[in-house]
């Protein structure tokens, strides 16, 4: 495609043409924005409509075309012309669904369309056609790295779809903490007896596949490369490494039970105390007989002490509740009551949380005769023989106690990690970390982590994407789970990696921009080394070369431009999407002189959550004010300061930044991005005032998708405020 | 002590709860609570008693034997059945007051003036006398349940309701003298004595 022939198209449809002048429009397109074809018609997404642009493309040569219709959310499969570039000026869903209805509103209603149509206009001339990652990765292997539920799940899962699967396993045998289990928590109707784990058959199967390769005594020395391309050397234990190349990487290294020697005032370190794993041990040697306590003798009552250093407000143990222990405790009392009716088994919970099925489970424990005691364990002492469990009842509200033969303590689960990157490197529990994956990656060595060293995806939207990508968490590496639930998640990570290796074979990126075919191009000449860009990237892609020159890993890029944003020389670009497509469309509104009375006010929206709901803002028919100009971006990481410069500079009256919720309970796409760009705005307020101008005229805003109400709220309130604070004295010279 | 209780508290020693499944009609069920309180959160009674259900199921768990028989709380239910149509677990909640109620009683540990208990007594008097409910007899044993003074003082209260109910021939100066009652008034009293029976071996009271 080498000369640019540009096209507008004009739509009437949807009430756009009794609401606005298209025949004006018409004009600004041809004398403004300068297009080479200018059309207009009725029904743009009818199959005429669609016809007509396509005809245009094959006979007229047209390569950039303009869309003047509805958002570009909206009818995107009737115009999808991949051999074009395109950009949309949002008349419906931006222009005269929330401008006020009638006539006094004319004239701001038409102003508003036409510059989204100049904007439109401005961002197509510097838009091209991406023409896909020429950096391919071909290699499909996908490499998991833990031998136990989640990773023999997610190897198999692989293998049966016809991956080729390597399998890393730190110790000697697969089976990981399911092997060390006497039964396991039904995951079966009805619900009401323990299940055989079946480790032994699913290790069995894992060892017997043609395509799956398992290396035991195991670890990974180190991993370099990207999506399609990773390169693994293992160290076995006999001190022999082995390299491999693999296209993905799964990573469900499990977690450990907290340390019960760390809970000495719960009895942790007496003979008679036991955690969880502990007490599968000894059902494990009773095979099915009556249980014994290390010493020998049956154990006739055992108390059974929930949440044992777990959801501690006091911060000296694990705050959170590992979700799978109250269910595990229920099936270890079964145990007894199975081998002998008589035993006396008291679980005492504070709230019984049992996820799933559980319920089932929970009531044929107690129809098997397990008591259920709600109470908090304030001690657990040796008294001669027995231990005694000093508690508060806390339906009866007092303290008792009670004698036992055995007490089990439902510590929670530690995920195993590896190191926790964002930790300084002088901080001594770094020291004693060790790494999992040993990334050679410019940002760590291992899966950056959320919180409780648990690694970071969001649990909800995107349960076992990390922000490495082609690197997948699944079981309780990434959050605490059971073991029907570490199964469940190892399927689904072992599907993103067949994604990731298919997505970096064709040179298109990953979650959450599947299938974009644009990726950063930086112009090396005019970088400055001055590491933004490496340090930044919510994902890591970027690396640095032994002159300190960015290297872009496109194929561990998730195209959210967050590199763009932080360029203070601007020579990071994407093919569509850059600081001049949108430094144009900024450049494009007409603004009005001082005395008109119309401020302009620029709105940067994020295009995954802000953007949506100010269409459905208009979908729902919430006026908000028409002086403002909304412009989507990828994310709000991507905003290079030089827009908001260039705005007030150019006579904007205010700028609006709209993006995700960011910290903690994030929803950013791009997990970083919104939080970057609060961070860099914080910093604007300096700028503002060498340009003499109110801090008040840039403001950021967390906004969900759900808030259509709102943003038009927002917008109203901030179009008020400038009013108040007055116009910009910038304008005109610009 | 009663003798029912000695010998049960020799039979079952520390475990109450298999003492409550084995002798309490729906005893069985009290294993099942999951301790919600919806029970006592549903009660009308809520405020006015000691133990709410929920509190007497845990309380039979921790094996508070004494405690739990001796309480007026499972006297105080009206059988609105409110707790029942709530319960998530599907307990007969009123039921299990019931039998709770009359296990206590058969062992003689119910609390001695409970009103609910004597009136029940006073009832169950009458009625097995006859067969049939006397209702004269049964309103002055109530009215003078407390003494002379306080008996007197209720029926002259209660007079012109009383004369009322006479004018309307709906109750009958006469029953004084002994009542009415069922025809065959031997058979009736073997029927009361074998359900007794029957009972007494379903909850293990027969010594």
């Amino acid at each position: 495609m080498s000369e640019m022939k540009t096209a507008a198209y004009i739509c009437a449809g949807c009430g756009i043409g009794d609401k606005l002048d298209v025949a004006q429009m018409e004009k600004v397109a041809q004398k403004e924005g300068k297009m080479a074809l200018v059309r207009r018609h009725d029904f743009l997404c009818s199959p005429e409509g669609v016809a007509l642009i396509k005809g245009d493309i094959e006979n007229e040569g047209v390569s950039h075309v303009v869309i003047a219709a509805c958002s570009r959310r909206a009818k995107t499969e009737a115009f999808d012309f991949p051999t074009v570039a395109m950009s949309r000026a949002n008349l419906r869903e931006g222009v005269i669904w929330i401008v006020a209805e009638g006539a006094e509103h004319d004239e701001v209603r038409q102003e508003m369309a036409e510059d989204y149509l100049r904007m439109g206009c401005a961002e197509l001339k510097k838009m091209k056609l991406p023409a896909g990652n020429p950096n391919k990765a071909d290699n499909k292997t996908i490499l998991v790295v833990g031998g136990g539920m989640a990773g023999m799940t997610a190897a198999l899962e692989a293998a049966e779809t016809g991956y080729q699967v390597v399998l890393v396993e730190k110790t000697g045998e697969l089976g990981g903490w399911a092997a060390k289990l006497w039964k396991r928590v039904p995951f079966r109707q009805p619900y009401r007896e323990a299940q055989e784990t079946g480790v032994a058959e699913l290790a069995a199967r894992v060892g017997a596949h043609p395509n799956i390769k398992i290396h035991l005594n195991s670890v990974i020395a180190s991993t370099s490369g990207a999506p399609g391309r990773f390169n693994v050397e293992l160290a076995q234990e006999s001190g022999a490494t082995t390299t491999l190349t693999a296209g993905a990487i799964i990573q469900a290294t499990g977690a450990s039970n907290y340390d019960i020697a760390r809970l000495p005032e719960l009895g942790g370190g007496l003979a008679n105390v036991v955690d969880q794993a502990g007490l599968e041990a000894l059902a494990k040697a009773a095979n099915g007989q009556p249980i014994k306590r290390a010493d020998g003798r049956e154990v006739k009552s055992v108390v059974f002490v929930q949440c044992a250093g777990q959801r501690d407000e006091g911060g000296a143990h694990l705050s959170y509740c590992s979700g799978h222990c109250c269910a595990t405790s229920i099936k270890q009392a079964m145990y007894f009551k199975d081998a002998n009716p008589a035993v006396d088994t008291v679980v005492m919970y504070t709230d019984l949380r049992v996820p799933g099925m559980g319920e089932d489970f929970y009531r044929s424990a107690q129809e098997k005769g397990v008591i259920f005691t709600k109470g908090r364990a304030s001690g657990v002492t040796a008294a001669g023989d027995v231990c005694k469990v000093n508690f508060r009842d806390l339906i009866l509200d007092e303290e008792v106690s009670l004698d036992a033969d055995l007490v089990v303590l439902a510590t929670g689960q530690v995920p195993n990690s590896g190191v926790n990157i964002d930790l300084a490197d002088d901080d001594p529990a770094k020291a004693q970390q060790v790494s999992i994956l040993n990334l050679n990656y410019r940002q760590g060595k291992d899966l950056p982590q959320l919180t409780h060293g648990l690694t970071d995806s969001h649990f909800i939207c995107f349960p076992y994407e990390t922000r490495r990508t082609g690197i997948y968490a699944a079981g309780p590496v990434r959050r605490p789970m059971d073991l029907l639930q570490a199964t469940e998640d190892a399927t689904g990570a072992a599907l993103k990696a067949i994604q990731a290796v298919e997505n970096a074979n064709i040179g298109r990126a990953a979650h959450p921009r599947v299938g974009d075919l644009s990726y950063p191009m930086v112009r090396l000449e005019g970088c400055t080394q001055c590491k933004r860009c490496t340090v930044e990237c919510p994902f890591g892609a970027i690396d640095e070369d032994e002159r300190r020159f960015p290297v872009f890993n496109e194929s561990r890029c998730r195209r959210c431009g967050t590199c763009m944003g932080a360029c203070p020389v601007r020579v990071i670009s994407f093919e569509n999407y850059s600081v001049d497509t949108v430094g144009n469309q900024i450049k494009a509104v007409d603004i009005p002189d001082e005395f008109s009375e119309k401020p302009r006010i620029l709105l940067l929206a994020c295009e995954n959550d802000a953007y949506p709901a100010l269409d459905m803002a208009g979908l729902a028919h919430h006026t908000y004010s028409a002086f403002v100009r909304a412009i989507p971006v990828r994310c709000l990481g991507s905003v290079n300061t030089i827009w908001i410069t260039d705005a007030l500079n150019s006579g904007y009256d205010g700028v609006m930044m709209m993006g995700c919720k960011h910290g903690e309970n994030y929803q950013c796409h791009f997990v970083k991005g919104s939080e970057l760009a609060t961070y860099r705005m914080s910093k604007i307020d300096d700028t503002l005032k060498q340009l003499g101008l109110e801090v008040e005229r840039v403001a950021s805003y967390e906004v969900a998708i759900t808030d259509n109400a709102r943003v038009a709220a927002l917008i109203n309130d901030y179009a008020a405020k400038i009013v108040e604070i007055g116009m910009s004295p910038m304008k005109g010279f610009g | 002590m009663s003798a029912h209780n000695s010998q049960a508290v020799e039979r079952y020693r520390n475990d109450f709860l298999r003492e409550v499944e084995e002798r309490v009609e729906e005893g069985q069920w009290v294993k099942m609570c999951m301790q919600c309180g919806v029970c006592a959160g549903s009660c009308p009674f809520g405020p006015h008693w000691q133990h709410s259900p929920q509190k007497l199921f845990m309380m039979i768990r921790a094996g508070k034997r004494q405690e739990v028989l001796s309480s007026d709380s499972m006297w105080m239910c009206t059988s609105c059945y409110n707790c029942v149509v709530r319960c998530p677990r599907q307990l007969p909640i009123t039921h299990i007051m019931h039998g709770l109620a009359s296990y206590a009683h058969r062992l003689g540990l119910a609390p001695k003036s409970q009103p609910t208990r004597e009136f029940a007594t006073m009832f169950w008097n009458n009625l097995a006398k006859k067969g049939r409910v006397n209702e004269l007899k049964l309103t002055l044993a109530l009215y003078f349940k407390d003494g002379l003074v306080s008996g007197i003082k209720t029926a002259l209260g209660m007079q012109s309701i009383g004369l009322g109910m006479v004018k309307a021939k709906r109750l009958n100066p006469m029953e004084i003298l002994g009542g009415h009652g069922l025809k065959d008034l031997k058979g009736f009293h073997a029927i009361i004595a074998k359900a007794r029976e029957i009972e007494d071996k379903k909850k293990g009271l027969v010594s």
